[in-house]
């Protein structure tokens, strides 16, 4: 979800400093420009990304709280990696950040490397 | 696992973690004095919190955080001096998963794990803000104070529309002045507090002299926000925070009237607390203290944990601020020396007892900020509907219903409940916890206790694991 930014760059408000050298990252896909010298969670707030993950128990949208490492409402999935806390991650040009909308789950492949669906008898009905 | 990634032995004197200003000092200190010293921080730069940034911020945003936070920069240079001249080493973006009782830590950095042994470690990983459990409080939106400061520091970013700020102590009013001085729009002030109480500021008035310097930071902070005229509350009750997908009203009570402000960012803040994650996975012995309601490590006089070998300085021993840190963080690193005899204890002695007249000097207004910005107990212990566990959903009022099951501390309702069992191993919800099961069953949260914390305290990936080397 990309929305109006909640947060803006102080030089915007002024229109006075330069640019500041920016990446490219995909959020779900869809390419943003963040900083390139700051977290991920505050280039992709810049970016008006207004929801990071949703809670897995209620499925409610959650964005980062404390900014600071501890509160772990920024998980991101990045570059395939899921539950990275985006407030201590570096952007990085091309880097693949998706929105943890699930639990992460476990896959399951065959021996050529297939994924194969999760088996329902440990786990329940499979997705 | 192959032999030839194996690398090479790691092992220093001292591991300082945490490079705000108590891991600075120990660290600038210690490595001074020849003890090959590591500090390790999980931010890409030296500074911790309160100096975030300090070595590459612009002068526009330093002008808007002031000298306080400039003040940062003598210490962070000192640490880039001395780490490059080989017996201090920094390690940037690292974080330490587990920490043992025999030193020997476990640090991920460049998404690999290395193991690293110390003759002793100082803990510095500074405080984290006090839980603030309201209805809503899990809203997009809806941030804590440090969070938005840590924006202006570290990415020069502010808020797009009318900011409310809400709660209680010197950090609300600081940002307040920031924002002002950014010429940020602030919607309202909401504190949580009934006002400056003037009779227990005469009670303190020999301390708030003391503490003058402070005293009147704090009074130019509140003139700024008074001369900006920002709409002020005072005696704020049953905050709410409402929105569907995100935050988009306040609602409180305020001298006996009803208020709801619309708006789409609003920071929280109600004091720090020590961040013990790592002192609680030692076992370390902790004591609730029952002034800045929070839990503190058991120290002795150099900063040593009940666990030998192993100190800890700053704001994660208790909330002293960071000059406090800084003085601390030199106490502790002394302590190590003496730990390792290498200079004479009669020396170390007499510094130690310098430094500690210092500290005392800067935590006398303590005693009157405390009880002037204490937190009030329905901001502490909510309401039945309050979600209590962020991670897991768990609300202030299934706690109380399994306390009535028999339920009698932490680890028990986290059983039940998984209350504390998500990705921030308790770290928000803890403290709340422990109150809320003190006061439903009436003992004291010393008797209540804590979350039994076990490592890895920070996310490992099972990759990560499996490639540490032998």
């Amino acid at each position: 979800m990309v929305a109006k930014a909640l947060f803006v760059p102080l030089a915007a408000k002024r229109g006075s400093e330069g640019a500041a050298p920016t990446v490219t990252v995909y959020f779900n896909d869809k390419p943003l420009k963040v900083p390139a010298n700051t977290s991920l969670a505050a280039g992709l707030l810049a970016a008006g990304v207004t929801r990071f993950r949703n809670a897995p128990v209620s499925g409610t949208g959650r964005a980062p709280y404390c900014m600071m490492g501890v509160c772990y409402e920024c998980l991101v999935e990045v570059d395939d990696v899921p539950s990275q806390q985006a407030c201590l991650t570096r952007p990085q040009e091309g880097m693949r950040v998706r929105s943890m909308d699930d639990l992460p789950g476990l896959a399951f492949y065959d021996a050529e490397g297939r994924e194969l669906p999760t088996p329902t008898k440990l786990f329940g009905e499979g997705k | 696992m192959s032999k030839n990634v194996k690398s090479a032995e790691l092992e220093y004197d001292l591991v300082v973690v945490g490079a705000g200003p108590a891991g600075m000092a120990a660290a600038v200190r210690a490595s001074q004095n020849k003890l090959r010293t590591l500090l390790l921080d999980e931010q890409p730069e030296v500074g911790g919190q309160i100096y975030r940034n300090i070595t590459s911020v612009d002068a526009r945003r330093e002008e808007i955080l002031g000298p306080d936070y400039s003040h940062g920069r003598t210490l962070a240079t000192e640490v880039i001096a001395e780490a490059g001249k080989g017996s201090l080493t920094y390690w940037s973006n690292a974080s330490a998963w587990q920490i043992d009782p025999e030193k020997t830590l476990h640090v991920l950095r460049d998404g690999r794990s290395s193991m690293v042994k110390a003759k002793a470690i100082i803990v510095a990983t500074g405080a984290m803000e006090r839980p603030f459990p309201v209805p809503g409080w899990t809203l997009p939106g809806v941030m804590t104070a440090g969070a938005g400061q840590i924006l202006l520091k570290n990415a020069g970013l502010v808020p797009s529309t009318p900011v409310v700020l809400a709660g209680c102590g010197p950090l609300l009013y600081l940002i307040a002045a920031q924002y002002l001085r950014a010429g940020v729009a602030i919607k309202a002030i909401l504190d949580t507090t009934a006002g400056t109480d003037w009779k227990l500021a005469l009670r303190h008035a020999r301390d708030l002299l003391t503490g003058w310097s402070y005293v009147r930071k704090g009074m130019g902070m509140l003139r700024a926000i008074k001369d900006a005229k920002v709409p002020f509350y005072r005696g704020v009750k049953g905050l709410r925070l409402e929105g569907e997908d995100a935050l988009q009203r306040v609602r409180f009570s305020s001298g006996g009237r009803e208020h709801t402000l619309d708006a789409s960012v609003c920071l929280l803040h109600q004091g720090v607390v020590p961040n013990t994650q790592i002192s609680w996975s030692l076992r370390a012995e902790h004591k609730w203290d029952e002034v800045q309601l929070c839990w503190t490590p058991v120290i002795d006089d150099w900063c040593q944990l009940s666990v030998p070998g192993i100190y800890t300085a700053g704001d994660g021993a208790s909330i002293g601020g960071a000059l406090v840190a800084a003085l601390q963080g030199e106490l502790a690193a002394l302590g190590v020396m003496r730990q390792l005899q290498v200079k004479p204890a009669a020396d170390l002695d007499r510094d130690g007892a310098t430094i500690r007249a210092e500290i005392e000097r800067h935590l006398a207004i303590r005693p009157y900020l405390n009880r002037q910005y204490r937190p009030s107990d329905e901001y502490r212990i909510p309401a039945d509907e309050t979600t209590v566990c962020r991670c897991e959903e768990v609300t202030a009022g299934s706690i109380r219903e399994q306390v009535k099951l028999g339920c009698s501390g932490p680890n028990q309702t986290k059983s039940f409940s998984r209350c504390g069992m998500g990705p921030c191993q308790g770290r928000m919800c803890g403290l709340t916890v422990t109150e809320v099961i003190a006061k439903e069953s009436g003992l004291t949260p010393q008797e209540v206790g804590y979350y039994r914390i076990r490592p890895p305290i920070k996310s490992v990936t099972l990759g990560q694991l499996a490639q540490i080397d032998e």
